[in-house]
């Protein structure tokens, strides 16, 4: 889960991370109102979406006057931004963040995020603020510094130190700073099962202090059980509302620009399904796992969402039961057609606990539409036969 | 011959009472596992499947013998069960709950390593040596005795890999599930020797998925080490970019952990990579010759 970047500043705030001040507002008005508060003389109107790259998309500007920050809420409140993360339809702008201007004399990166590898977290930090970090990793990676630290003995001083070396800090209290702000860093990154934090830039002011001018989070979902104050954090608004819809009914649904709707069970093999009908000849319109506990609701669910994409021309439903019984599927395809007025081809194969059941209760239905495939090449071929309206 | 697990495993289950731990706990006895008992705390004494409760694992062991334990509780708990385990003496622990933690796993398996236990998982369908030991959750009648080993990070794609290596008339030795979650126990680089190492074992099967890069340091061990015959199959050719697909761990990043650039690096190791799983059973037809 992603939160907003005035919510990771709150968390950074918490925990002695030193940010500007800023206010969350959602009317141009209380962005006016939040600018007399901060007092000025310089602020930053900042658009607060899930996405990076909001700067270049024009989500971020400086105004210098009270006057200023009412024209640029105007312009980027409601605007829809379009960013290098986002989808090429772009995201609708429906909170701004108001900041204090911050005094920059350097700008750098830094990020704690989970190595795979090591299984440990890892503190990146770079001379290169303000920029793309995976472009700096691909163009000069020497001037990515990597520190990875072993959970078990925590952030330590030569953590800090490595840091600050490998940033060229010369100066001691500078080098004082960086090593105070990264362990604190380290601390929530650890106290709130954070994925990955990312600070860019971090700002190094006149005085040598170090600021967090941005804050990106994101939080492992397996642990936000154990902390609520970052489940409320969570904004809908940012999500797909069909991946939230499936999610409710326990499917895990990703939309996809095909035209062959997938009903699979099984992350890998509803990839491996995906994979399959391209490999034949067709596209697939969506990734949908059904998970371990499909029944009549949960497929009939599903049906409904993969019909809502009109592109869809086929569904491929792929099926190998093993704690799932396969004439539990079947049963579920005909409820689901009963409910839902499915009016595309659908080519259903069973394999696994129950199979022969489950494809005499789909013969015994007579439903028209309904395509048995014998196995996974056979069902995608006739999937990829039926789209094209063979 | 099978690696890791045979009929004389002795076997406990932690969270052996609870809803799921006791369906396939019941259901892996009735395969032919030898499962010793089980670690329900606060219900030690018990008898639960006709087989003992204990309240620690250290005192399942004291008692049982056993070497490995599958792991059912519940998600919160599984970083505390797995450190229990490896503390007590436990060889292999087998972690079927979806759902742990990343923080939780990352001490676990560390605290794991530094008491010399292995672990599978967590979020996997466990391992199973054909007609002998199960332990896990997959449907035991579609492996039949034979001579391919499989590795897969998907559960459903194993038993697709499985079923069609069998039509094909040959079996599978020891087939294993390593779980797609971001951090996991034993893992190809582990397992793919003791496959070249067991003799009854000819060939390999091995199912991967995009995100990280252990299908790639796979490549570079098989080139160096591995003389059987692998067959691989790389899910998620066409996932987009920057998703989670199902799994916690199956997302590309950037550029990095897609399906191309796995294939290609185990193409580059000699390895027989298919585009679509439905290839598997013939692929390895074809390295092993018709039967």
């Amino acid at each position: 889960m992603n939160i907003h970047e005035y919510q990771a500043k709150q968390i950074f705030k918490k925990y002695g991370v030193p940010t500007p001040k800023g206010i969350m507002v959602e009317s141009v008005k209380d962005a006016v109102k939040a600018a007399e508060q901060l007092g000025g003389p310089v602020w930053v109107v900042k658009a607060q979406i899930h996405a990076g790259g909001r700067g270049l998309g024009g989500g971020v500007k400086l105004a210098k006057s009270l006057e200023e920050v009412e024209t640029l809420a105007d312009e980027i409140l409601g605007m829809t931004l379009v960013t290098h993360q986002t989808t090429a339809e772009g995201k609708l702008v429906q909170k701004l963040y108001i900041e204090d201007g911050a005094d920059i004399k350097e700008e750098l990166y830094l990020s704690v995020v989970l190595d795979r590898k090591l299984e440990m977290p890892l503190i990146m930090a770079s001379t290169e603020g303000g920029m793309n970090i995976e472009d700096v990793a691909a163009n000069t990676p020497e001037k990515i510094i990597t520190v990875p630290v072993d959970p078990a003995i925590g952030f330590q001083s030569f953590h800090g130190r490595e840091l600050a070396f490998g940033l060229g800090l010369t100066d001691k209290d500078e080098q004082k700073n960086i090593i105070r702000f990264a362990s604190k860093l380290y601390t929530l990154y650890m106290e709130n099962d954070a994925e990955m934090i990312e600070i860019n830039p971090l700002v190094k002011t006149g005085k040598g202090e170090f600021i967090a001018l941005d804050g990106k989070m994101g939080f492992d979902n397996s642990a936000l059980g154990r902390h609520p104050d970052i489940a409320e954090m969570r904004d809908l608004s940012e999500e797909d509302a069909d991946e939230l819809e499936a999610a409710k009914y326990g499917l895990s649904y990703v939309a996809l620009d095909g035209e062959i709707g997938c009903m699979v069970n099984g992350a890998g093999l509803a990839m491996g399904t995906m994979d399959t009908i391209n490999y034949m000849g067709g596209t697939p319109a969506n990734f949908l796992d059904v998970g371990g506990s499909a029944n009549a609701e949960t497929v009939a669910k599903g049906f409904e969402i993969i019909l809502k994409n009109p592109k869809v021309k086929a569904i491929f439903v792929n099926i190998f039961g093993g704690i799932v019984r396969c004439d539990r599927i079947a049963n579920g395809i005909i409820e689901a057609t009963k409910i839902t007025d499915v009016n595309v081809p659908v080519i259903v194969r069973l394999d696994g606990t129950n199979a022969p059941e489950a494809a005499e209760i789909l013969k015994n239905a007579n439903i028209a539409n309904l395509i048995v495939g014998d196995d996974l090449g056979d069902g995608a071929a006739k999937a990829v036969a039926a789209a094209k309206g063979e | 011959m099978s690696i890791l697990i045979n009929k004389d495993t002795k076997v406990i289950v932690q969270g052996f009472t609870g809803k799921e731990g006791s369906f396939h706990a019941e259901q892996c006895i009735a395969y032919g596992t030898n499962i010793v008992g089980g670690v329900t705390p606060n219900k030690g004494g018990q008898t639960h499947l006709d087989k003992p409760v204990f309240n620690t694992v250290g005192e399942a062991i004291k008692a049982t013998g056993a070497t490995v334990s599958m792991i059912f509780v519940p998600p919160a708990f599984v970083g505390d069960a797995v450190m229990e385990a490896a503390e007590a003496g436990i060889e292999l622990a087998v972690i079927i709950t979806e759902g742990a933690p990343v923080k939780d796993m990352q001490m676990a398996k560390a605290h794991a390593t530094k008491h010399g236990m292995k672990t599978l998982g967590p979020n996997c369908p466990g391992i199973i040596t054909a007609e002998e030991c199960k332990i896990g959750i997959m449907p035991g009648s579609i492996f039949k005795k034979g001579n391919v080993g499989l590795i897969s990070k998907s559960g459903t794609l194993t038993y697709e890999g499985a079923n069609q290596v069998c039509n094909e008339g040959f079996g599978i030795t020891t087939a294993i599930g390593i779980g797609g979650d971001p951090i996991i126990g034993l893992s190809y680089n582990q397992i793919l020797p003791m496959f070249e190492a067991d003799p009854e074992t000819e060939a390999i099967v091995m199912i991967g998925e995009i995100g990280g890069d252990l299908e790639i340091q796979a490549a570079k061990l098989i080139k160096e080490q591995i003389t059987k015959p692998v067959v691989a199959f790389i899910a998620g050719q066409t996932a987009p970019k920057g998703k989670t697909m199902g799994h916690a761990g199956a997302i590309v990043s950037g550029s990095a952990g897609t399906a191309k650039e796995k294939m290609e690096a185990l193409e580059a190791a000699g390895v027989k990579v298919v585009v679509s799983p439905a290839e598997i059973g013939k692929a390895i037809a074809e390295v092993l010759g018709k039967k």
